[in-house]
């Protein structure tokens, strides 16, 4: 009732302004100030018609720098806590066609998106557009071993093509090699003879270009590489950005840096598409220091957007994919691409040395809150805890230091934090160790490791023990 | 003066005591758990001789004043009295006392006490019934309310509220009682206000003892009394007789209205003066019991196949444990039963939903511990500290660390390793004293599932395992309780 009245007296004001103004300037609209309205909508509106685009040297395609990758929708809100939340269609209708309207044409899903409701929303969205103004890419998500099956591999391929109801899919990924090492990878696509199988859909003209998507142990991406005359790969998907570019491996041992990978795509002239440009959100939401030190050099564009450009400026990348859940995303990274300003040399060295190293050096568990480890068999919220912890890292709000005047008041933040960030049921404390997820990390963390190291921390806290070890030395 | 003395003190007592019973954040008792011990039965439990001396010489001096400013069951009365008071002016009349039905409560609650029969002296103890409805009733709605705030508090970033727990499906029965205490006494006290204090309060009969013999009490000045009955007609506690210029001292609980409405300066409160007989009448009540059931429902082990979503999370199920646990400070089951006066302040106080009063006929307002929605965590000692009875007696965390109150016992055929396969081992990394260790089920074999091997001679019963064991609803690993604590 209260807001209904604000608002309405808001809106009288701002009409009574409206007539003044319309009044003052009758017949000689201020040409200075429709200028500095431009130019603030320059900076939060992106221009139509302006998109960069990449050429698919292989059949002409004219991709999009900027993909949409479908694995982030938006969601309504959940009547009841604990509830798995509804994906809110009407939303996704609405950023699909701004996203097209802005010339954007490249949509990036997978069956096993969104507890397996991607596909099913990005068919209804984009199948209110022609099917020639959109490109869609989706995958064989054939990781559960019961769908390893030939028969219910084919039918996972089937169901895509009538979930995204379109008759071909331009662009199609063996799911996230690499995982779970050689052996996974015979199981998923040799030894049951789907490469075949996806070989002849292609020849076919079903699957219009074929490709991998690539995460974790290197043997199968060399492998896959070195049949690339037998396979005659049309794109490569790898996670590349300024921090996976020379860190990937640092940050873990298991992983491999994106320098290397998009070398060699690079040397056999196949396609880059890039996901992961900004890990999850990471390389957008940055500790503060960093963060200034990035707007200091570009105050007038997004912290997102240095990474946007990172990932958009190596010529041999065709598309970006972002999964954009917000209206704001979409825009902000729609302005990074429409058009393109490549990084200058310098600024390159500037993210890759500079702000990648002094990112590293944070340790945060390298977590994109993918959700692939979901559901956790136990009920445990792998990304919430991971997120909640590694959000206080980059906030120096982490109680680590017993000494610090503010340690009381940042452990009781901590707790009660975690216990609005993560339901009680659901923390660290209820990792059971089985490692069933493990294998679904595209980031191969540690997980069960990790979650052990903070309920550590945590049960420290809660028993207070840190500062009574503290002053019991003093004693 | 007297009755405004009366009133400020009666409102810092019920202010103070309700806060101790509704606080959830462990401060309140600091301030205010003195307010708990210096109640008469939990004194006598606890073998409190100052509090106890002093509660009588208060009552030789100045008469029943503890109903009046010191039992909040007595103020809660008084407050519901007074708005009876505002439906109607000058509601009450004169009474007899029924003194068979007194006296038989008395005789009933010594008995029961005397006989161990905790259920009967904790329905008829007051400050017990106070805390059962303040528990069981104000600090749910406390609470809700605390949540609300909480809600405000996250939605603009701020940390000075923080979401708890309602428990209210495990309060049951005594949440009926409770009700049912409410639902009697309030119709009772707004009518005919202190009927429940001069005819079934054992602790009430028992100070009337006293206060016959009090120095201090509300006199007649027969030259002065018009008989006008206004006195009377204020006289919540139904003792005064004009005509014959008595009062009853035995249930005049010196609140102090029949000086405040006469008129004429005929009653004072003072020392000198004569003393005649006495006598009342009431109604009765009684307790209804009612029970609260337990729904369950069965889950398997979700198998992963799309990302993201949620596990659904059973609820636990308490074991049925063959001897209940009673929290470390209480010494032995024993010792708890014979102190404790459920008032369910332990209840309200344990942050980890561990406590709550016991839903068996022969402890029915005991609390008892079990853990399906929390455990009783190391750092913790709040219900040892609050106990104004010395059912649970102060106990140290380092002397708690070394406590045993119970054992772990093994559930094999509900152990997730066996049951779904996997690596567990979650009970034995949450064993603060390290007495569970994982073995090989089949000890030939090192490569057989690890299951956990408990060393009860280690164990101190504190629940960690029980409550964070996966296997759900029946966790595979539970705490019997013992019967003797010792430590170990």
């Amino acid at each position: 009732m209260e807001k209904n009245i604000s608002r309405r007296s808001f809106l009288k004001l701002f009409g009574a302004g409206t007539v003044a103004t319309t009044a003052a300037l009758v017949g000689c609209k201020n040409k200075a100030t429709k200028a500095v309205e431009e130019e603030y909508k320059e900076q939060v509106e992106p221009p139509v018609g302006k998109m960069t685009y990449r050429t698919n040297p292989k059949n002409g395609d004219k991709v999009s720098l900027l993909g949409y990758g479908m694995m982030r929708l938006p969601t309504l809100p959940v009547e009841k806590e604990g509830e798995d939340p509804e994906f809110d269609q009407e939303m996704i209708n609405k950023q699909v066609d701004y996203a097209i309207e802005h010339g954007l044409n490249y949509f990036d899903t997978s069956p096993a998106y969104c507890r397996g409701l991607s596909e099913h929303c990005v068919g209804i969205a984009l199948s209110r557009h022609k099917r020639s103004e959109y490109f869609v890419a989706t995958k064989l998500s054939n990781f559960a071993p019961e769908t390893q099956t030939r028969e219910a591999s084919i039918q996972m391929y089937r169901n895509s093509l009538r979930e995204l109801q379109v008759d071909y899919i331009d662009y199609y990924l063996l799911h996230s090699i690499g995982g779970g090492g050689m052996e996974a990878f015979s199981a998923r696509y040799i030894d049951n003879g789907m490469i075949d199988y996806l070989l002849t859909e292609r020849k076919a003209g079903r699957i219009r270009n074929l490709g991998f998507s690539y995460h974790g142990d290197i043997e199968v991406f060399d492998h896959l590489l070195s049949k690339h005359d037998e396979y005659q790969w049309d794109f490569v998907m790898i996670e590349l950005n300024y921090l996976d570019w020379d860190y990937a491996n640092e940050i873990n041992d298991r992983n491999t840096d994106a320098r290397y990978l998009y070398g060699e795509l690079e040397k056999r002239g196949i396609p880059t598409i890039v996901m992961e440009p900004l890990l999850g959100g990471r390389l957008a939401n940055v500790p503060q220091f960093v963060a200034t030190e990035l707007k200091k050099r570009d105050p007038e564009h997004s912290v997102a957007s240095w990474a946007f450009r990172y990932a958009g400026t190596r010529e041999g990348v065709l598309t970006v994919l972002s999964g954009m859940t917000y209206m704001e995303h979409l825009k902000d990274n729609l302005l990074s691409y429409c058009p393109l300003k490549p990084l200058t040399e310098e600024e390159q060295r500037f993210l890759d040395d500079d702000i990648a190293r002094k990112l590293f050096s944070m340790q945060n568990i390298p977590c994109t809150d993918c959700k692939y480890c979901m559901p956790c068999p136990y009920g445990v919220d792998i990304p919430g805890i991971f997120g909640h912890y590694n959000k206080c890292k980059n906030d120096g709000t982490l109680p680590t230091d017993v000494l610090d005047p503010e340690y009381a008041k940042l452990r009781r933040n901590y707790l009660i934090g975690l216990d609005r960030s993560v339901p009680r049921l659901r923390q660290a404390n209820h990792c059971i160790g089985c490692g069933q997820c493990e294998p679904h990390c595209p980031q191969n963390i540690r997980i069960t490791r990790e979650l052990h190291k903070i309920d550590d921390f945590v049960e420290n806290l809660k028993t207070n023990k840190m500062f009574r070890d503290v002053k019991k030395a003093n004693q | 003066m007297l009755r405004k003395i009366r009133i400020t003190l009666a409102t810092v007592m019920f202010i103070g005591i309700t806060l101790l019973f509704l606080d959830f954040t462990g401060v309140a008792h600091c301030w205010l758990g003195w307010m708990a011990k210096i109640q008469f039965l939990p004194a006598i439990f606890a073998l409190n001789l100052i509090v106890v001396v002093a509660l009588i010489v208060l009552t030789l001096i100045f008469g029943r004043i503890y109903c009046s400013i010191i039992c909040p069951l007595g103020i809660f009365q008084d407050v519901i009295a007074w708005l009876g008071k505002k439906a109607k002016k000058n509601r009450y009349t004169a009474s007899k006392a029924i003194s068979w039905l007194r006296y038989t409560m008395l005789g009933v609650f010594v008995v029961a006490l005397v006989a161990g029969i905790g259920s009967i002296f904790q329905l008829l103890e007051p400050y017990s019934a106070f805390g059962r409805i303040a528990t069981t009733i104000f600090q749910p709605i406390w609470k809700l309310a605390n949540n609300g705030l909480a809600a405000i508090a996250e939605s603009i970033d701020s940390y000075a509220f923080y979401s708890v727990d309602v428990l209210l499906p495990s309060f049951g029965m005594v949440l009926a009682i409770a009700g049912i205490t409410c639902l009697v006494l309030i119709p009772l006290a707004f009518a005919n206000g202190r009927t429940y204090c001069n005819t079934i309060c054992p602790v009430g009969t028992a100070l009337s003892f006293l206060s016959r013999f009090s120095l201090l009490k509300i006199r007649f000045d027969a030259e002065k009394c018009r008989s006008c009955s206004l006195c009377m007609k204020n006289c919540k506690a139904s003792c005064i007789d004009f005509k014959t210029l008595t009062v009853d001292y035995s249930r005049c609980v010196v609140c102090g209205n029949c000086l405040k409405n006469c008129k004429f300066g005929a009653l004072k409160y003072a020392v000198s003066g004569v003393k005649k007989s006495e006598s009342a009448d009431a109604s009765r009540r009684s307790f209804l019991v009612a029970t609260a059931a337990l729904a369950t429902t069965a889950m398997a082990q979700e198998k992963k196949k799309v990302d993201g979503g949620f596990a659904v999370i059973e609820d636990k199920v308490a074991p049925n444990r063959q001897t209940p646990l009673t929290p470390p400070g209480s010494l032995s089951a024993k010792n708890f039963a014979q102190h404790c006066t459920g008032c369910q302040l332990c209840v309200s106080k344990c942050p980890n939903q561990v406590l709550r009063p016991s839903s068996d006929l022969m402890t029915l307002m005991l609390p008892t511990m079990s853990y399906e929605m929390g455990y009783c965590r190391p750092e913790c000692h709040r219900c040892s500290k609050v106990c104004p009875t010395g059912a649970i007696r102060p106990i140290r965390h380092d002397v708690k660390a070394s406590t045993q109150i119970g054992h772990a016992v093994w559930v094999k055929k509900n152990c997730i390793p066996l049951t779904d396969g996997v690596e567990c081992g979650s009970c034995a990394r949450h064993c603060p004293v390290g007495a569970i260790e994982m073995v090989p089920v089949d000890a030939e074999n090192e490569e057989s599932a690890y299951v956990p091997a408990v060393n009860e001679s280690r164990c101190i019963g504190c629940g960690a395992c029980e409550n964070l064991c996966p296997a759900r609803p029946f966790s595979a690993i539970y705490v019997e309780g013992h019967e003797v604590h010792k430590e170990i």
